[in-house]
């Protein structure tokens, strides 16, 4: 046995390691948390990096996991070793393919890191449901409880599925075990070699499909014989856990390493015993060697082999003493009789009682619960807690731990203070910002301690759910033994606080143990910290007897050119007074680690790092603690006291942080949440916020239409309203004629703003005098914070415009309309949400939105706050997210389900005719709904039948009452990105554009996967770099405009606000007035392109100038009278493509990695958009003759009465 | 007719040279300048800070929105085989040396010390026959000294020269108090070469918009006049060569800087407008003019109309002065 190298790696690459080694085909598809493994393995290909057999495996990403499963089927029937990488409903899309591998006796193997399904709500985070959820499929499963299993079960799940043929999940805790980076030793080639047996891997090729020797596979069977077929792999399926177990065996040889397929941690005589899979599984080996030694009797079953449950190997690692059993799953099965685990174990005790075979005298107590749902936390509190159950004549059955569950009681309560980390282990807890680089300089730490010294170290990180001014939380444990506990830290003996702001908003010393050390990154030096921490701070620093240092680390960083970035001097503190090494040593390894990190960009880079670190230690103070906390200062409240009561009982817990303590009472049932409550969360992300120059500004509504975070509202008003306004209250004489007596006021929401200055970008005036100053400007949001929130206050009395009285069609007009989608969590800067926000302006208060998974379903319903919103009225968006792939069909739904209950309502009225004002009936039937005044009109005239209708008070009254509101025409929208609508979605969109319902489907499209990463879709522009097309993407976007026209009958527009605001603005409302299918597919520059997201709408400006994004509308009602439908809206391109490309990383990075093939891409891509410029010129130019009629139009107009 | 001249130690077959600019930016650029005739090729330059700008910007915009949300803790793939320095450059330069027989004279900018003696040693291996320091600074420090601004540019180039054993030419900008002095200093300190003068960014103001607008026209023929009189007084008095930049329009301006004294004779502006193969115009026109005037070889006419050399040496330190107080008194009275 030779030593391996020991690292540091995340339990994704530690997996993707192995899986890369031992295949030859990998088909891709991004899921959160798998698709770093995918990543990996498309980088190492992209780098040359070669399998044990000396190639590099083909890695192809797919549409969807769907087409990812039925590649790897395909590759597999034809005997390359393949496999894939998923979670989550990702495997759920795999699972026909799954029942096909697994019936055809296919080694493989897929590994999985196992995700929550979305039920009520969708979850990221880790848990079993997925896995459970394809237990039929024939697949055997193995689990790895930490981040060196996950390593090495990867090669025992290869090798024992080449002998076995049965297909293998290999999976580990998503988050949990996927994100955290461990210590781990890697298995050496030689060792991987050894464990795959060449002579098994032959035979799988010859299994495979060959013209050479042709047969056929995947009859189809009828009653005669299917059954039969069916029972024929039986043996394998028995042969399968010895198998396992001697590949695990000549692991142990190989590396030292023993494994079991079940193994027993604890106590020889134990009596209570818990069985369990995963990370939990090391929380309760800590608890149970914890509790042995105060003298219980306890133990622990870490299943591996999930599949096939062997009974035998089972019963036999069983204590025979023990009494009671808990069976624990992190999956809820509803209306079953019990988790899967839970069954298996019951199954398997009750046979071998029946057969004798049974180790103990009598059958044990069997409990089952439910832990750890959605990454919820399991610790050695709450492990103890279900120890202790297991202690009680009648211990609780199907109970859960970890939440209090006061609805079905089924929850066990647990003593949170229980707290068994031993003191050798120094326990680290960051709070910083996503843009601090916290966390990147914590990834950095634990390497520099991991890799070279003694000790052990793992890392794991809690991040926001949003996506700009988002706080992270490193847990960060550096030891002398290998640490495996899989949960948060709740007693650390080191507290970083990197940016002060959160020292007066949160209790970041609540994680803190007594006499733990503080460092707090503070503008305020040694002197004047003190007076300026909260009461509660102070108290705490007090009562637990802190030591308290301060650094003001943003001041060292600019004084020794950093910059802003002040991780490297946090981690120095960190490194100085945490005592994880001794000062010289610690200090010495940060400056070898720079030289390393920083080597490559020149000497004088280095020597600033290392100047920066000796400055820092010349600045870090500690403090003395007084004896009395006299602050001035409180934390303010989470919301203010107007909030509603669910956002004041739930909702602000959640923002707090402390949702874990809401009970199951506090939950909506079904996954319904009241809109609007983002404006509630006042998250004050940016210290510059824009602020309005009511003499030079002009008017126009630029600033108000391209704010991303709905920040900026206009408002117009008679003067006299101004009369108790505020003394710094902002306004301005309208700029329109004949209205001398109404004034204007652009306010803007600083406490929401994210700083992302695109308002100041696209700001056309300038001031006549002063250089540099326009009609709005970034300014520094302390001074003005205080009367902002006064003049905010006054601006919400004043009403929104009248919609009846605000021009729809102009830019400058619709900054008077209400957006109801605001301030949502998107990047500072977003290039989607402006669009959205547009949409909830014009159409908001009939809207029903379908929202695909992806950046939009996140920042519109990621809890705990939502930003889609409603007017005074009560009336605003109804939105709802489904899945990733459905989206079409789910909007589609909704469109059928309002034509149905339109078409019942029309039905009912026009019975009820006689019972009722018939003129006004008639009036409602015909009525035009297509101004924003015809449809006031129009709620007017429902308003007034509804009244009768509850005074007529009959049956057929009140099945008119129930869907009475269609009579006001609703407008259906299916809204996602460029991955669902180009890759994932494609053919559901391609089916609901054939539909010729009236449905508007607008693509937020951002070239790229955002939300999972920056994977490549097909919306990918050649030349540019995405994960998965690291070498650059080879080939042109699909025009998918194009593809829809072909139709004829699609309302199909391409716009990009950044370069033409009115054709935008246009686009969307001719889409929504078609009464047939409308595609709208919208330029979305997003921080995946690499860009300073400020310059965004220039970027946006430039690729239509470039021909990269030419601007378009087809718009099938012209062939009625006989226009050409197609109009190109955007001039010839102006500039080069290049010009355009070369602003974004995205296309830089491959000029820098592979200059060469950028330039031949480049050329070649800038062919692509010449000759596609001469195509849609040409389609543009003559008459509309060529384009066939829209026969949809009249026959939709018809159904629709319109 | 002898048109050969010697710059810098470089045996040239003739003294018109093509100066940095975007020309050398590619090889097929390069190649296409010595087509034209040019005699050698200095290439455009190499920017330290607009390396390290790059760098930085490119390490921002990759990290950018990164480790803040669990589902894109990045954004790009993490790849570590890029070009972070002046690699493109040095395999442009490698190619270039390779590819044409001219020699070819790399362009240097930086700011900081260790950056001139990196990026000289690159250019060196790969293959550059000589360097061109293109020392730029404009200085806003009202406390900076003109001694320790001289002091930077003769440190520059001891360190420098210390490094590579190519010759080193400097390119300097006209606004020294003592210029004669200056390359007095700059000659004993090793400058193989002083190329006169830099054309400075100086950037103008947009009155419509009240912004500082970029500003870098092609030179014209009346901008000869501030290196015509430099070269024309240091000719003969250094070791070092002289070159000549600025201004060549037409074969007139190349006879006048080889009259004051230039080694030889750089144009952009006149390339960037007709075309690289304008170096063989200015070239014929040359050689008409010599053989009109019967010289044999451009050794004759170099700094035959120099300071040391023309009849009234005076006329060059105080010509236009001269004229302005004469002109008002008739020559004939």
């Amino acid at each position: 046995m030779k030593p391996s190298q020991v690292t540091t790696l995340e339990g994704n690459e530690a997996v993707a390691y192995i899986a890369y080694r031992v295949n030859e085909v990998c088909a891709i598809y991004p899921i959160t948390p798998s698709s770093t493994m995918a990543e990996l393995a498309d980088q190492w290909a992209s780098e040359g990096k070669t399998n044990i057999w000396g190639n590099i495996p083909l890695v192809v990403e797919m549409q969807s996991e769907g087409g990812a499963a039925g590649t790897v089927h395909g590759a597999l029937q034809t005997g390359a070793l393949t496999t894939t990488f998923t979670a989550s409903q990702g495997l759920l899309l795999m699972i026909p393919n799954m029942y096909k591998m697994a019936g055809e006796l296919t080694s493989a193997v897929l590994h999985v890191a196992a995700r929550s399904l979305a039920a009520q709500g969708l979850s990221i985070f880790g848990d079993h449901s997925d896995v459970a959820a394809v237990r039929h499929t024939g697949f055997a499963q193995l689990a790895s409880s930490t981040v060196q299993e996950g390593h090495d079960m990867a090669l025992m799940a290869q090798a024992s599925s080449l002998e076995g043929r049965i297909p293998f999940i290999h999976f580990f805790d998503g988050f949990r075990t996927s994100h955290e980076v461990n210590k781990l030793s890697l298995i050496p080639d030689e060792d991987i070699r050894a464990m795959i047996n060449a002579e098994q891997v032959r035979a799988h090729r010859g299994r495979g499909l060959s013209p050479d020797n042709p047969f056929i596979r995947g009859t189809a069977q009828n009653p005669d014989v299917y059954f039969q077929a069916r029972e024929t792999v039986n043996p394998f399926y028995v042969r399968l856990p010895s198998i396992v177990q001697q590949k695990m065996d000549a692991f142990a040889e190989l590396t030292g390493r023993k494994y079991q397929l079940f193994d027993y941690y604890g106590h020889p005589e134990a009596e209570r015993v818990v069985v369990i899979i995963g990370s939990a599984a090391q929380t309760l080996i800590e608890t149970v060697n914890y509790l042995n030694k105060q003298g219980e009797k306890v133990g622990v079953i870490n299943v591996r082999l999930c599949l096939p449950f062997s009974a035998e190997h089972f019963i036999k690692v069983i204590p025979s003493t023990v009494k009671s059993i808990a069976v624990m799953d992190r999956i809820k099965a509803p209306g079953s009789t019990g988790e899967p685990l839970y069954g298996d174990v019951v199954t398997v005790l009750a046979e071998a009682y029946a057969s004798g075979t049974l180790p103990t005298a009598t059958i044990p107590r069997i409990t089952g619960g439910r832990y750890g749902l959605s990454s919820k936390e399991f610790t050695p509190a709450m492990a103890k807690a279900v120890l202790d159950e297991l202690k009680k004549d009648q211990p609780k059955n199907h109970f859960t731990v970890g939440i209090n569950d006061d609805v079905s009681h089924s929850s066990l309560d647990y003593d949170p203070s229980f707290d068994i980390e031993p003191d050798e282990v120094v326990r680290a807890l960051f709070i910083g910002l996503g843009a601090d680089g916290t966390v990147g300089a914590n990834k950095n730490s634990i390497k520099i301690i991991g890799e070279s010294t003694p000790l052990h170290a793992q890392g794991y990180f809690v991040y926001d759910s949003k996506k700009s001014g988002s706080r992270t939380v490193s847990h960060v444990r550096f030891g002398p033994n290998p640490i495996n506990s899989p949960y948060l830290i709740h007693s650390a003996s080191f507290i970083g606080c990197h940016q002060f702001v959160f020292a007066e908003k949160i209790d970041v010393l609540e994680n803190a143990r007594q006499g733990a050390t503080f460092l707090l990154n503070s503008p305020y030096g040694p002197e004047e910290v003190w007076d300026k921490l909260p009461r509660s701070l102070q108290q705490s620093l007090i009562d637990k007897d802190i030591q308290f240092y301060v650094i003001d680390a943003s001041k060292v960083a600019l004084e020794t050119g950093m910059g802003n970035r002040t991780n490297t001097i946090m981690q120095t503190c960190f490194f100085a007074i945490s005592g994880v090494l001794p000062r010289e040593e610690a200090i010495g390894k940060i400056k070898e680690s720079i030289k390393k990190t920083y080597g490559k960009k020149g000497e004088d880079v280095v020597k600033k790092n290392y100047v920066a670190v000796d400055q820092t230690l010349a600045k870090l103070y500690k403090i003395d603690l007084p004896k009395e906390a006299n602050g001035l200062i409180d934390i303010p409240p989470i919301v203010p006291s107007q909030a509603p009561e669910f956002v004041q009982n739930v909702t602000a817990m959640m923002m707090s942080g402390k949702g874990d303590q809401l009970p199951v009472s506090a939950m909506p049932i079904d996954g319904t949440y009241p809109s609007g409550t983002t404006q509630w969360e006042k998250r004050n992300i940016s210290a510059f916020v824009p602020v309005w120059e009511p003499d030079i500004c002009i008017q126009c509504g630029n600033c108000s239409f391209v704010c991303p975070h709905g920040v900026i509202r206009s408002k117009f008003y008679p003067e006299s309203r101004l009369n108790n306004a505020p003394e710094n209250f902002k306004s301005a004489q309208i700029n329109a004629r004949g209205f001398p007596d109404i004034r204007y006021t652009l306010q803007v929401y600083a406490e929401d703003c994210t700083g992302c200055s695109l308002c100041v970008e696209v700001c056309p005036a300038k001031s006549l005098q002063q250089s540099g100053v326009k009609a709005i400007n970034m300014k520094p949001k302390e001074p003005i914070l205080q009367q902002e929130r006064t003049n905010i206050g006054f601006f919400e009395g004043i009403p929104f415009n009248d919609r009846s009285k605000v021009d729809f069609s102009s830019v400058r007009g619709a900054q008077f309309l209400e957006p109801l989608f605001e301030f949502s969590g998107a990047c500072a800067g977003c290039g989607e949400t402006p669009y959205v926000r547009l949409l909830s302006q014009l159409f908001g208060d009939r809207l029903i939105m379908a929202n695909a998974t992806g950046c939009s379903s996140i920042y519109g319903g990621n809890l705990p706050t939502t930003p889609w919103t409603k007017n005074a009225e009560g009336r605003g968006p109804a939105w709802s997210n489904s899945l990733f792939e459905d989206n079409a069909e789910f909007g589609l739904g909704f469109r059928l389900s309002v034509d149905k209950h339109t078409e019942l309502a029309n039905q009912l009225a026009l019975e009820l005719k006689g019972e009722i004002n018939p003129a006004l009936i008639d009036d409602i039937l015909e009525a035009t709904q297509i101004t924003e005044s015809q449809i006031r009109q129009q709620r007017i005239r429902v308003a007034e039948l509804k009244a009768a209708l509850i005074q007529l008070d009959t049956e057929k009254a009140k099945d008119l009452l129930s869907v009475v509101d269609h009579l006001v025409r609703r407008s259906i929208w299916i809204m996602g990105g460029d991955g669902w609508a180009y890759d994932i979605g494609s053919s559901g969109v391609d089916h609901v554009l054939a539909s010729g319902r009236n449905i508007n489907i607008l693509v937020l499209d951002t070239e790229v996967y955002s939300n999972t990463g920056g994977q490549m879709s097909k919306s990918t522009p050649m030349g540019a770099v995405a994960k998965f097309a690291a070498g650059g993407k080879p080939l042109a976007k699909k025009d998918l405009a194009l593809q829809a026209i072909s139709y004829g009958s699609v309302y199909v527009a391409r716009i990009a606000m950044g370069a033409n605001a009115q054709q935008t603005l246009l686009a969307l409302r001719e889409a929504e007035a078609y009464p047939g299918p409308s595609l709208v597919l919208a330029y979305s520059h997003c921080i995946a392109h690499g860009i300073n997201m400020e310059h965004g709408l220039k970027q946006q400006d430039l690729a239509v100038a470039s021909g990269h994004w030419p601007l378009i509308r087809y718009n099938p009602a012209l062939r009625e009278s006989d226009k050409n439908p197609f109009v190109l809206d955007s001039p010839r391109p102006t500039i080069k493509l290049k010009d355009y490309a070369f602003n974004e990383l995205r296309y830089k990075m491959l000029s820098r990695s592979h200059p060469v093939e950028s330039e031949q891409l480049m050329a070649l891509a800038q062919k692509v958009v010449n000759q596609k410029w001469e195509i849609y010129e040409e389609m543009a130019s003559g008459s509309g003759a060529r384009f066939h009629p829209d026969a949809s139009v009249k026959q939709t107009s018809k159904k629709q009465g319109s | 007719m002898d048109l050969t001249t010697n710059y810098m130690g470089l045996t040239l077959q003739h003294p018109i040279i093509a100066s940095a600019s975007p020309l050398s930016g590619t090889l097929d650029g390069i190649k296409r300048l010595e087509d034209g005739g040019s005699a050698a090729v200095v290439m455009f330059s190499l920017f330290e800070e607009q390396i390290r700008h790059e760098n930085d910007a490119f390490s921002h915009l990759m990290e950018s929105g990164t480790q803040s949300f669990a589902e894109s803790l990045s954004y790009f793939p993490d790849v570590d085989e890029y070009q972070v320095g002046p690699e493109s450059y040095l395999e442009l330069l490698q190619q270039a040396s390779e590819a044409v027989d001219v020699p070819i004279i790399a362009s240097l900018n930086c700011v900081t010390g260790d950056g001139w003696i990196d990026y000289a040693k690159q250019m060196q291996q790969a293959g550059a026959d000589g360097l061109e320091l293109n020392i730029y600074s404009v200085e806003p420090d009202l406390d900076a000294t003109s001694d320790e601004l001289e002091q930077r540019y003769i440190d520059i180039l001891k360190a420098v020269k210390s490094t590579v054993s190519i010759p080193v030419a400097l390119k300097l900008s006209p606004f020294f108090s003592a210029m004669g002095n200056m390359a007095k200093r700059l000659d004993e300190a090793g400058a193989d070469a002083l190329v006169l003068f830099n054309r400075f960014y100086q950037p103008d103001i947009d009155i419509q918009d009240l912004e500082v607008k970029p500003s870098l026209g092609l030179s014209s023929a009346g901008e000869i006049r501030l290196p015509l009189l430099w070269i024309a007084i240091l000719h003969g008095k250094l070791n070092a060569s002289l070159a000549a930049t600025r201004g060549v329009e037409n074969p007139d301006e190349v006879i006048k800087y080889l009259l004051a004294g230039a080694d030889a004779v750089m144009t952009t502006s006149s390339l960037l407008r007709h075309g690289p193969a304008y170096t063989n115009t200015l070239l014929e026109g040359l050689k008409a003019w010599m053989e009109a005037r019967r010289f044999s070889s451009v050794k004759q006419v170099r700094g035959s109309m120099s300071r040391a050399k023309v009849a009234n040496p005076a006329a060059f330190e105080r010509a236009n002065y001269i004229r302005v107080l004469e002109s008002y008194q008739s020559a004939y009275i």
